[in-house]
């Protein structure tokens, strides 16, 4: 137990004496966190409208006024032409256009069905495809408001409403992303480097001919990384808690049991390419390509897992940070209790012990040569 | 007769086919000054490994400090200190703070460790970089530091691997120097080393080929054995000795 105590002892020095490792990790959540919630941002704040309205009636005022009223656009510029809508995404002034037939007032209070053209700058699909599908959403409300005014048709409105988040704010993904991020990030690329640095300085023969036993090292590495990734993974959800009005709907042990969980299995992978990795190098960049990539890629944080092809989404089930990302968002934004979450929880759960068990027993004879 | 501290009865490793050590017999008595020679590759690191408990014999058995190193490898690890080639101190830690590390690991107390250091440090003249961090200090420094390191736990052995590379000869000298100091104590030396007059230096030398001792006495003895001016010159013959066979 002494042993183990002067080993975390040690590691604890190494890492405050390093300046740029203690910048990596207090300094990387914090910016992770503010980049994602700020930057990269899919929400729809007053998209320009370039409108071209041919028929210039009393109807299609009142359809101009509504996109007008809405908080998502607002009418950049009244055009004569289709050149003219084009001309306007160029510039980048409009991202909408929307172009409204002749007769479109006597065409709609006779029950014609008159067409309106919606064109959006797809040169960024994902906005396109949302931009459009507000507008749609809002020229078929007003339509059969006014429709249903002339004719009292029966017609049937679908009111749609979004729980969970409902005003559909992108950091209340990116906040349990960036967690699993940084927790893998400090715990399994850190010890990787750190037992590989060993390696390659020679200093892990001095640590083998000594009284150490395999574990002493192997936890004495680990404990530090544990604690250090456990607060990380505080600060980032109380950033998203305080600056980004993330909610905290459940359980808040159970929130710092699965932080703890997951940057368990962090270190036992980070263990695992530690024991095949002999320099610092190697450990780098298996743990950049082995380990953030697929985690960036493949676990829900940045891409959504159910418009992957199926052979991605099979391959997305063994990536331990999808099964932390679910867990998380259950958590905090659903407010799932064990009852729900028992699956992903059970799964990590299980992958951590496959991969500790593989960690062990490759580390104990690996250390050794 | 003093005491035997080291004892290695037909100790062999086997790698697969290829045999690294083949049924090498010796013993080293306590405060002796022992040269483990050899050509790289003549199986000096492995025998040395088993002898640390690092790595565990194919067949045949050694004792070191008493301990059987193939069944007790963990009290064999405690007895004994080790230096290695390869610089092994942490750079980025002061001096002061390798030694506490390393004092912990061997169960000693803070109190303890902090006397020993200063000194060790004292006799050393090396008092004013307790606080220094080890990367900033002479290559020189470094290595006599990590032979007090070695002995910070007081141990009865001590392995030396190819201490002295890379030093200049003043220093190897100086170095040399702490070595008969701690035999003089009663510590046993075990030492791996590529210079020839080093060897002269030693109690007694061993010559490893192919795996195995072909010689084994008093550096004196020897020259005479083999009718050699110098140690170099009996290292040559055996060497020539077997590519000719």
């Amino acid at each position: 137990m002494k042993q183990y105590l002067a080993f975390v002892k040690k590691e604890f020095r190494h890492i405050f004496r390093d300046k740029r490792t203690l910048l990596i990790l207090f300094g990387m959540p914090v910016a992770q966190v503010m980049i994602f919630g700020f930057a990269l941002n899919n929400e729809i704040d007053n998209a320009g409208v370039a409108i071209y309205d041919m028929s210039g009636d009393y109807e299609s005022t009142l359809l101009q006024n509504r996109l007008n009223a809405s908080s998502y656009f607002f009418i950049e510029r009244e055009c004569e032409s289709t050149d003219c809508i084009e001309e306007s995404f160029r510039q980048g002034k409009a991202r909408v256009g929307i172009i409204i037939p002749h007769n479109f007032g006597k065409d709609l209070l006779t029950g014609q069905k008159p067409e309106i053209k919606i064109v959006s700058d797809a040169s960024d699909p994902n906005q396109a495809q949302v931009l459009t599908s507000y507008a749609t959403a809002i020229i078929l409300s007003h339509v059969r408001d006014r429709a249903s005014v002339v004719q009292q048709a029966p017609v049937v409105n679908a009111i749609p409403r979004m729980i969970f988040n409902p005003e559909l704010k992108a950091v209340y993904m990116f906040v349990p992303g960036v967690m699993g991020f940084i927790l893998l990030l400090v715990s399994a690329m850190m010890t990787s480097l750190t037992i590989a640095r060993e390696k390659e300085l020679g200093t892990m023969e001095l640590l083998l001919v000594s009284p150490l036993r395999s574990w002493h090292i192997i936890f004495g590495k680990v404990t530090p990384y544990w604690l250090l990734s456990f607060m990380n993974a505080i600060i980032v959800v109380l950033l998203g808690i305080t600056v980004f009005d993330m909610p905290m709907n459940g359980s808040v042990p159970l929130l710092l049991a699965s932080c703890l969980l997951f940057s368990l299995t962090a270190l036992a992978l980070g263990i695992f390419i530690s024991s095949k990795a002999n320099s610092q190098m190697t450990a780098m960049f298996v743990s950049m390509m082995g380990l953030l990539l697929p985690t960036i890629l493949l676990s829900g944080f940045i891409f959504p897992i159910e418009n992957m092809p199926i052979v991605l989404r099979v391959i997305s089930n063994i990536i331990p940070a999808k099964w932390f990302i679910l867990i998380i968002k259950g958590l905090m934004i659903k407010g799932s209790g064990m009852s729900i979450l028992w699956k992903p929880i059970s799964i990590l759960a299980f992958i951590t012990l496959l991969f500790g068990i593989a960690a062990i027993k490759n580390v104990k004879p690996r250390l050794n040569q | 007769m003093k005491e035997k501290v080291i004892t290695s009865n037909k100790l062999s490793r086997k790698f697969g086919d290829f045999v690294a050590v083949d049924e090498v017999t010796f013993e080293v008595s306590k405060g002796e000054i022992f040269g483990f020679l050899g050509a790289n590759g003549a199986g000096k690191t492995t025998a040395m490994r088993m002898l640390c408990g690092l790595l565990a014999p194919s067949s045949g058995s050694a004792t070191v400090a008493g301990y059987d190193v193939s069944t007790q490898p963990e009290m064999v690890k405690k007895n004994i200190g080790y230096m290695s080639q390869k610089f092994s101190m942490y750079e980025d830690l002061t001096v002061k703070e390798n030694f506490l590390f390393y004092g912990g690991v061997y169960g000693l107390k803070r109190k303890a460790i902090i006397e020993r250091l200063s000194m060790m440090l004292g006799l050393l003249n090396l008092s004013h970089v307790m606080n220094s961090l080890v990367g900033s200090l002479p290559l020189g420094w470094k290595q006599k530091l990590s032979f007090s390191l070695a002995m910070l736990h007081q141990p009865g052995i001590i392995f030396l691997d190819e201490p002295t590379g890379g030093v200049d000869p003043i220093t190897r000298r100086q170095f040399w120097d702490l070595i008969y100091e701690a035999a003089y104590d009663g510590i046993t030396i075990f030492v791996t080393t590529h210079y020839m007059d080093e060897a002269e230096y030693c109690d007694r030398v061993s010559i490893m080929v192919d795996g195995s001792i072909k010689a084994l006495d008093s550096p004196e003895n020897l020259r005479k054995t083999y009718n050699a001016a110098s140690m170099d010159g009996v290292f040559q013959e055996l060497a020539r000795g077997t590519s000719t066979k």
